[in-house]
């Protein structure tokens, strides 16, 4: 296939940035999207050209750091995926692609398409762990859990932190994620103990990064590689309220 | 409860405009249920009594004193939290196809929401004031309120502001009403759809259809002959 890139290039956080146009012939439908940046960059590096920066680990769909906004939507056009996921059938020859770092003020961009995610981390680290030692595993049926709990819990978990979520909402919103990691732990025994103070300090430090507010209009869900649920947005907002009822 | 720090965050302000939005709604059912009162081929004498007791009942008018800061609460959230939204994306996508994940009403509530608010101020001038405050209706030797609602809707214009009005907010209301639940939190999986379902009755069957009814019927003589 050939294609025609507009990548979004920016030297450093300061650096104001611009779309850079490539021309790449020779891509194979069966290679993954990164793949294909993989060989441009190959080609970029042999005329001593800096490469493109971009994030990824697993390629396999299950770290989440590979982010892109490709062609209007947060890791491409195919739902349920994440960029190293995508292939390149997903595109016609021939075709323009427009890539972009995710765009929001809690997310600033370091270098091309490498965002900073540690906003993130900032609000894990206010709440979203189990300080308690549990050790380890219980035996199977010495600490009941109710079927339902722990599936919701599960679809919770399975958040992996990409931050498509905030990518896409039109609010910059980071509640879908805030939600998973809330719900993980507050319909789980582990996570009683301090199941209030997590909820009102996830919260707060979701707040003070500067993310905006939900509108409810699920393009997060969307767009969730793990199809994590507006659902848990619900149960975010009722556990703020109960927490807060309760200080 | 540590009332500050809810109001002042973003969870907080959500929960001041489900609340709000909701209590809007009930308002919404009450205002219904006395323009129905038109329907009847009483010569208005039903409506024009319910809307002088509604006048002289304290604890309707308590209400309204509610009706409108609750009015003013969902403005004001709205705005600063339609600000901060607008601040938490200071680099826009070159290419954002959000239209692909999300529909058009739910990402532009502030929008109709505006509108809705320029048909109240337009409503208000047309009813609430000259009955409520300038005696112009159901004063002395003046028309009375059914007369005035007859004679209102013989005017093409307003009939249609009316009625598109009517119909920006049952969009409104179809996005509002499921999304003030689950603001509220009273939301599961399992009653998700339900609401959901349940908000677009009430959004277009009960509001749109309702109020739309009284101008269309009205202004083709098909009610208030009698009046
Ligand atoms: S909720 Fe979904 S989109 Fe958001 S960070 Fe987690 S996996 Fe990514
Ligand atoms: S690189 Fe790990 S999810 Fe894509």
């Amino acid at each position: 296939m050939n294609l025609t890139l507009k990548v979004w290039r920016q030297k450093n956080e300061k650096d104001k940035g611009a779309f850079v146009t490539y021309q790449v012939d020779g891509i194979s439908h069966e290679m993954s999207f990164l793949e294909m940046f993989d060989v441009l960059n190959e080609r970029l590096i042999q005329k001593n050209e800096e490469p493109i920066a971009f994030d990824h680990d697993c390629r396999e769909g299950i770290c989440g750091m590979c982010s892109m906004f490709i062609n209007g939507r947060a890791h491409g056009p195919w739902t349920r995926t994440t960029v190293c996921q995508l292939h390149m059938r997903a595109f016609k020859d021939g075709e323009t692609i427009v890539i972009e770092p995710w765009r929001a003020k809690g997310f600033p961009v370091l270098k091309d398409l490498m965002v900073d995610r540690s906003a993130f981390d900032r609000i894990i680290a206010a709440g979203g762990f189990v300080s308690v030692n549990t050790g380890n595993p219980q035996d199977a049926n010495c600490l009941p859990v109710p079927k339902h709990d722990a599936d919701e819990s599960f679809s919770a978990a399975s958040c992996i932190g990409c931050g498509a979520c905030v990518a896409s909402c039109k609010n910059s919103s980071a509640m879908l994620f805030v939600a998973a990691k809330v719900s993980q732990l507050a319909l789980l025994p582990q996570g009683q103990v301090e199941r209030k103070q997590r909820a009102l300090s996830m919260v707060a430090q979701m707040d003070a990064e500067g993310f905006g507010n939900c509108t409810n209009t699920g393009s997060c869900e969307a767009e969730c590689p793990k199809g994590v649920s507006l659902t848990h947005i619900a149960r975010l907002n009722r556990e703020y309220l109960m927490a807060n009822i309760a200080e | 409860m540590n009332l500050e720090q809810f109001i002042n965050s973003s969870l907080g302000r959500k929960t001041v405009m489900a609340a709000t939005g909701l209590f809007l709604c009930v308002f919404l059912v009450e205002h219904l249920y006395g323009n129905l009162l038109l329907f009847f081929n009483d010569g208005g004498v039903a409506f024009v009594q319910y809307s002088h007791d509604a006048v002289h009942s304290i604890i309707i008018r308590s209400i309204e004193v509610f009706l409108f800061v609750a009015i003013l609460l969902h403005i004001v959230q709205a705005t600063y939290l339609t600000r901060q939204n607008n601040n938490a994306r200071p680099v826009k996508y070159a290419v954002y196809k959000v239209g692909e994940t999300s529909n058009w009403f739910s990402r532009n509530m502030g929008i109709t929401g505006s509108l809705i608010f320029f048909f109240i101020v337009v409503h208000l001038w047309q009813f609430f004031l000259p009955y409520r405050i300038t005696g112009e209706i159901g004063g002395e030797g003046q028309m009375n309120v059914a007369q005035a609602v007859k004679l209102a809707f013989q005017n093409g214009w307003y009939v249609s502001l009316y009625v598109v009005s009517v119909a920006i907010l049952s969009f409104h209301l179809n996005h509002g009403f499921q999304s003030a639940f689950r603001s509220l939190g009273l939301n599961s999986r399992k009653h998700a759809q339900l609401l959901s379902l349940a908000g677009s009755f009430f959004a277009f069957i009960i509001v749109g259809v309702g109020f739309a009814s009284f101008p269309i019927l009205f202004y083709f003589g098909i009610a208030g002959s009698t009046i």
